[in-house]
């Protein structure tokens, strides 16, 4: 096989990263949005194997492209979201929004360029085998990062019980009894 | 276009970030301005695991800097607990307002 496919690979997976996360800001039905928020999810997902971070990858899947959007799309359905064609925003903040991001991605271009070892290839780096499969992560998170993986499990159940209060009928006074 | 350095992984999560915020900005669905909080996200999570990866370079025998894909870890969860708390507050929200669009819900505007 003397096709290099890592190039081919990262162009066609960061293209359609890219170009999805364009149509999800570009078009006007929320739910399209979101099916484009899942298949940008899923090249990026690509992309993660492409940079050894197997476990991430699947993570990136199941949690993203499956629980989260799952939910995102559940909550645009039952509020029965329409596509926004009612009015318009002015041409000037367009242009403010496109200016911000225009002018951000110059900065971070700059940083990068200043980067030391931003020229690094692919190529050059070790390849260890078994050093970035879901062991490795694994005994890190329950060594050196027990404390933290411990107040994650916190945070969790902190938002459990805050989503829990939060959709209690009758936080919103007496518009909640129809 | 031969040779995939990390410079790249960094514009394609710079590019990514922007277009997050870009739509912050001239998205007027509350929906959608949470979709693209997430795309600003995985931007950031997409140059912690290039970093991550790109790190194993010099010398590093031993170490194996999977520091940053332990802190992707966390970012993902603390998202996933951040979407349901605030999916849970637009549906609040909607019950008392009736709506999700930004110029409607400016009842804490000076």
């Amino acid at each position: 096989m003397d096709i290099a496919w890592q190039p081919i690979l990262f162009w066609i997976l960061s293209i359609g990263t890219i170009g999805c996360g364009v149509l999800v800001i570009a078009s006007r039905n929320p739910v399209a949005s979101a099916l484009f928020l899942v298949l940008s999810f899923g090249f990026m997902a690509g992309l993660f194997v492409l940079l050894n971070a197997f476990f991430l990858a699947a993570i990136q899947i199941l949690v993203y492209a499956g629980a989260v959007m799952v939910l995102f799309l559940f909550i645009i359905m039952l509020l029965d979201l329409k596509a926004s064609t009612a009015r318009r925003r002015s041409i000037f903040s367009y242009l403010f929004g496109l200016a911000i991001a225009g002018g951000l991605i110059a900065l971070f271009a700059q940083v990068v360029d200043l980067l030391p070892a931003g020229k690094a290839t692919m190529d050059s780096l070790p390849d260890k085998p078994g050093a970035y499969d879901a062991s490795a992560l694994g005994t890190l998170l329950f060594t050196e990062y027990q404390l933290p993986f411990l107040a994650t499990g916190v945070l969790l159940l902190a938002a459990t019980v805050g989503v829990v209060i939060l959709s209690r009928r009758g936080i919103g006074g007496e518009s909640s009894h129809q | 276009m031969s040779e995939i350095t990390l410079e790249h992984y960094l514009i394609v999560s710079a590019i990514l970030f922007s277009l997050g915020l870009a739509g912050i900005i001239f998205r007027r669905s509350l929906i959608v301005i949470y979709m693209s909080m997430e795309m600003m996200l995985n931007a950031a999570n997409l140059s912690l695991i290039a970093f991550s990866r790109f790190a194993s370079t010099e010398g590093a025998a031993s170490a194996n800097h999977l520091d940053g894909q332990i802190m992707v870890f966390f970012v993902i969860t603390v998202a996933a607990a951040e979407v349901a708390v605030g999916l849970a507050l637009i549906v609040a929200l909607y019950r008392v307002r009736k709506t999700t669009l930004v110029e409607d819900l400016t009842l804490l505007k000076f």
